[in-house]
């Protein structure tokens, strides 16, 4: 199995040790948790010096090639510098935790996110596919939430996590956004092609666009102004995950993104303003509040703010040697102030404090680790022999050499100066505060030195600080020149990691800045004072202020368009149905066609008449229920007229069974509902209703009316021409139904039987109250089944029974089938069941009706199988014609056993639900029965 | 022809939205069935008005459209069963909650909102 595939399944395959092996004891668990990053980071530093060389390893897998999806990786310099940073923090971050967390913490909870998160990292940097770097991107969200919000108990961490987790979350979307537009332009999500085609990016309409929705993606996780709020909130996560997420790794994940997609949509006007604008006021802003901060992680965090806006600035400045520098500063901020953050970890840990104004004088108490420490800050103020020094340098002489700005270019070197005194400021603040200046006030603990392993970790990040601040290209040089040449996709410009430039402004800058930062220090008190008059905003209450006005605001649509009133959902409904479909009808010009109407005659304008009449007293009679019953009756009683008058005798025998099966059903549940409804229409609500009815009621006529007068371009005169021929009967109808559609019916049917089986269901656990007599109060005849009714219904059971067996035998070759005969068979049924009763009925009709609806899709189902067995597609219909003595010649045709299939799903399907419901008005109500 | 033919269809069409649009279930089903007339027949139409043809092969040359016939054949036997579905589920949803109400609860007038308020008072 491919090598580079290994890396991050591996990592993936460490979140589960942790949780494995939490029972054993806390030293055994942190090693075997660093046991499978350590053996990617083995795997990684064997293919370093190809890449070192300028080789890239890829792999991928297809996932939905068709869409451009694949499981895809890859292995540049750019990749290498920041796997090694990932996998070379993480363990150490890994050994510092065993130590930092106590017995009460969840040990393999806590390790088992830390590795989710270096998997999800790593994917970030590692990812060959646009969407795959999205997900992975995401995946480091929900990872850092979980750890930030580790300690669930506290309230600021839950505040803290929500937070990140909202501002990250919302710019991944961005991102998305972004990426996709960006795939679509280039036309594959393809890293390197992305990369390769930066020309094509640049000149194309959409590039604001996408510069703008990718960079708010990688402001929002670097931190960036207006974004930069969540990171301070983010450290009541523990100091660890502070450590490695907020100083080392997952703020880098937006500077990555932006050293990534350097090649394709950097150097243009737009990239310089947004990016660097954004990286300046990011440096100075940071830099500032960070002086302020009493907390000593939230002076860290801050500090990191304005680092990531210095490399983000840097990154905007267009010019390929900036990003150089830019990843070199990478490089020397992860070291440095991942030991910071552990070094601060270690005096919360054996102090019991993290507040500046009670921490003062701890060199006496922690020797070892203040040396430590100082040398960490002393790298992040930029002294010389430190790493911080170097990138700090090349940062000025970039700052120095930009033009972008036209005549105010003098702005940038002198904007970046004031930054490196903040910088120095509150580095110096750091030390002196801590350290020195007096005795600690109120400590909870006395301080004193951790255990030795926990120093480990920040040793060799110090150690790691001054080795590339005194040999800096023995040390990083390859590194930096590989990533260098990756991130730029192309040639890297000449520079110099030499320590000594000579006398030049770069080094005065930096003289001014530590003087200056010396300066502000010293005068920190005024400072303090000046800023105390400032009213405090809390971006915490901000935003949960802004989060609670969202909130409201979309309760407030939710419930204004989902009151729970199913009245309302219909008016919006309709409404939105009148928007969409009047809009198109302004374009028609005339309403009606050329084709010629058929004259008017006596019986049709009678028809439409009653027809009108019938409808409107439907509705001014509605809430007399059972009058509105009979009208309604009436209409479908001239619509069955209509379909045989307009030539559809099929249509009229279906349309009149169907009447008389619905009507009596509505009047069997008519016994069980009001008699009456209330009337509880406001007049508006009428007005309304009625405006809403007319405008549907007109636009449907309109179409109709449109359509009928039009010339028909039909594709039926298939179906005619092949019905006899090919399915073998003259009803084309009926063919259609049975043959040349016959899956579309087989589809009906089915739906048919799960609607009775679902009725069926509803019906068995319903109680209902029974009334024992009508409204008016007048006791239900005694006599339900009179004898001349009995009598008659059956002997006419015989011949309603023949007459459906009839019309669905004619039915492939004149009106008729399945479906009619099913029905009228249905009929006869209940004429019965009306007649005699249930009881009656069930000791002489023994019929399943659920096994009748499952053997006729069955049976339709088999039918259309049969012909798999002939070689030929599902539902291939066959006959032929035979000739018998005494009958003549007859057809046979499968069609007819299809039919069979049709008629006993809708005996079943109709009676199933008819007997039952019917079943609920005699003593054989089986709800009552179950109670007693 | 097709004037009224159209003007019915529309009429129907208007009378089973408003009765759907009612608060009470079996308004709201009648008003159903009439709205599954107006929409047979609407398709029924698409395949144009025809009197006298033939229904079957070999009889005339003049045929009628049997396409939309065989949809609506379907959509009618579909149609019913939609309709005893509704019917049925309003009946449940009258043993289940006491009501025939479609939202499952009487509204409350404002007059009926005013007292209660006032009664707290």
């Amino acid at each position: 199995m491919n090598t580079l595939l290994c890396i991050p399944l591996l990592v993936l395959m460490g979140t589960l040790v942790p949780l494995c092996s939490t029972r054993y004891s806390r030293t055994a668990c942190a090693f075997l948790t660093a046991a499978l990053p350590a053996i990617a980071l083995f795997l990684i530093l064997q293919m370093a010096p190809a890449i070192l060389d300028g080789q890239r390893f890829q792999t991928a897998i297809d996932w939905v090639p068709s869409l451009g999806l694949s499981l895809a990786f890859r292995l540049d310099g750019l990749t290498l510098l920041f796997s090694l940073l990932i996998l070379g923090i993480g363990l150490l971050v890994i050994l510092y935790a065993r130590y930092y967390l106590s017995s009460n913490d969840n040990m393999g909870k806590f390790y088992c996110y830390l590795i989710l998160f270096m998997f999800a990292m790593l994917g970030v940097v590692m990812s060959d596919n646009l969407i795959q770097i999205w997900v992975f991107w995401e995946l480091t969200s929900i990872s850092s939430f979980l750890l930030i919000s580790f300690w669930g108990s506290k309230s600021e961490a839950r505040k803290g996590a929500r937070m990140a987790l909202t501002i990250t979350g919302a710019g991944g979307l961005f991102l998305l956004a972004g990426l996709l537009m960006l795939g679509n332009v280039v036309g594959t999500f393809d890293l390197q092609t992305v990369l390769d085609s930066g020309d094509i990016i640049r000149a194309h309409s959409t590039y604001p666009i996408i510069t703008v929705l990718i960079l708010i993606g990688a402001f929002t996780k670097s931190a960036q102004f207006p974004f930069h709020f969540w990171l301070p909130n983010a450290m009541a996560a523990p100091t660890p995950v502070s450590s490695y997420l907020h100083s080392a790794t997952m703020v880098k994940a937006g500077i990555f993104l932006m050293a990534r997609f350097y090649p394709s949509l950097a150097g243009t006007d737009l990239w310089f303003l947004i990016v660097s604008m954004t990286g300046l006021a990011t440096f100075l802003l940071g830099g500032y509040l960070a002086l302020f901060q009493h907390d000593l992680k939230g002076l860290l965090a801050n500090s990191t703010i304005s680092h990531l806006g210095l490399i983000t600035l840097l990154l905007g400045m267009g010019s390929d040697l900036a990003l150089v520098a830019a990843i070199f500063h990478i490089i020397n901020h992860a070291t440095f102030k991942a030991s910071l953050f552990m070094a601060a970890g270690i005096i919360d840990h054996e102090s019991g404090s993290r507040d500046m104004r009670q921490l003062n004088g701890l060199w006496k108490y922690m020797p070892y680790t203040a040396t430590l420490a100082m040398v960490a800050s002393s790298a992040m103020a930029g002294v010389p022999l430190l790493n911080g020094f170097l990138s700090k340098e090349m940062f000025f002489n970039e700052a120095l050499h930009q033009d972008s700005l036209g005549s105010l270019s003098w702005m940038v070197p002198v904007l970046a100066t004031l930054g490196g005194v903040f910088s120095v400021a509150y580095s110096t603040r750091f030390v002196h505060d801590v350290f020195f200046n007096g005795e600690p006030i109120n400590l909870p603990k006395t301080p004193h030195e951790p255990p030795r392993y926990m120093r480990v970790p920040v040793e060799i990040l110090v150690a790691l600080c001054l080795l590339v601040g005194i040999f800096p290209s023995w040390i990083v040089g390859d590194l930096l020149q590989s990533a260098s040449l990756s991130a730029l996709n192309g040639p890297v410009p000449e520079y110099s990691l030499a320590i000594w430039h000579g006398f030049n402004i770069p080094l005065l800058m930096s003289v001014i800045a530590l003087l200056g930062g010396l300066l502000v220090y010293y005068n920190r008190q005024h400072l303090f004072k000046f800023q105390a008059q400032f009213p405090t905003n809390d971006p915490k209450v901000l935003f949960e202020r802004a989060i609670q006005q969202l909130v409201g605001k979309a309760t407030w649509i939710i419930n204004f368009f989902e009151n729970g009133s199913l009245q309302r959902y219909l008016y919006f409904l309709f409404m939105f149905t009148i928007v969409m479909s009047a809009y198109p009808l302004l374009d028609l010009n005339a309403t009606a066609g050329r084709r010629p109407e058929i004259p008017l005659d006596a019986l049709s304008i009678t028809g439409a008449v009653l027809l009108s009449i019938a409808s409107l007293a439907t509705v001014v009679w509605h809430r007399r229920r059972m009058v509105a019953l009979l009208t309604l009756s009436v209409v479908g009683l001239i619509v069955t007229l209509a379909f045989a008058r307009f030539s559809a005798p099929d249509l009229a025998l279906t349309q009149l069974s169907v009447e008389v099966v619905t009507i009596i059903l509505l009047m069997l549940a008519l016994f069980f509902l009001p008699q009456k409804t209330p009337k509880e229409s406001s007049p508006r609500r009428v007005v309304r209703d009625l405006g809403i009815s007319a405008m549907i009621g007109g636009i449907v006529g309109t179409v109709i009316y449109a359509l009928m007068t039009r010339p028909l371009d039909t594709i039926s005169d298939f179906f005619t021409e092949n019905s006899k021929t090919g399915g073998g009967g003259t009803n084309v109808v009926n063919v259609i139904l049975v043959d040349f559609r016959g899956f579309d019916t087989l589809g009906e049917i089915t739906v048919l039987g799960i609607a009775a089986l679902g009725i069926f269901k509803l019906i068995a656990r319903m109680r209902l109250y029974m009334p024992s007599s009508n409204e008016q109060g007048r006791p239900w005849s005694t006599d339900s089944h009179p004898l001349m009714l009995s009598v008659i219904s059956q002997s006419l059971l015989p011949l309603a029974l023949l007459v459906s067996a009839y019309i669905f035998l004619r039915g492939h070759n004149m009106p008729g089938g399945g479906f009619i005969a099913g029905l009228i068979t249905s009929v006869a049924i209940i004429q019965q069941y009306v007649a005699h009763g249930v009881d009656w009925i069930k000791e002489r009709l023994k019929l399943d009706y659920q096994i009748m609806i499952g053997s006729g899709i069955g049976i339709a189902a088999l039918t259309g199988l049969g012909s798999w067995f002939f070689d030929r597609p599902f539902l291939t219909s066959w006959f032929d014609y035979f000739y018998l003595p005494v009958i003549g010649k007859f057809e046979l045709a499968s069609a007819m056993l299809f039919d069979l299939g049709v008629y006993l799903t809708v005996v079943g399907a109709t009676m199933l639900i008819l007997a039952n419901l019917g079943q609920l008005t005699t003593s054989e109500r089986a709800v009552f029965e179950e109670e007693k | 022809m097709e004037g009224i033919y159209a003007f019915c269809v529309g009429l129907m069409t208007a009378c089973g939205i408003f009765l759907t649009l009612r608060g009470r279930t079996f308004s709201v089903v009648v008003g159903l069935t009439l709205l599954s007339y107006a929409v047979n027949l609407f398709l029924f139409a698409s395949g144009r008005l025809k009197l006298d043809a033939a229904a079957v092969l070999g009889v005339s040359e003049d045929y009628g459209d049997p396409l939309p016939q065989a949809l609506v054949l379907t959509a009618i036997v579909i149609g019913f069963a939609m309709t005893a579905f509704a019917v049925i589920l309003a009946m449940r949803a009258r043993a289940d909650l006491g009501n025939d109400h479609v939202d499952g609860r009487i509204p409350q007038t404002k007059e009926e909102v005013r007292q209660k308020s006032g009664g707290q008072r």
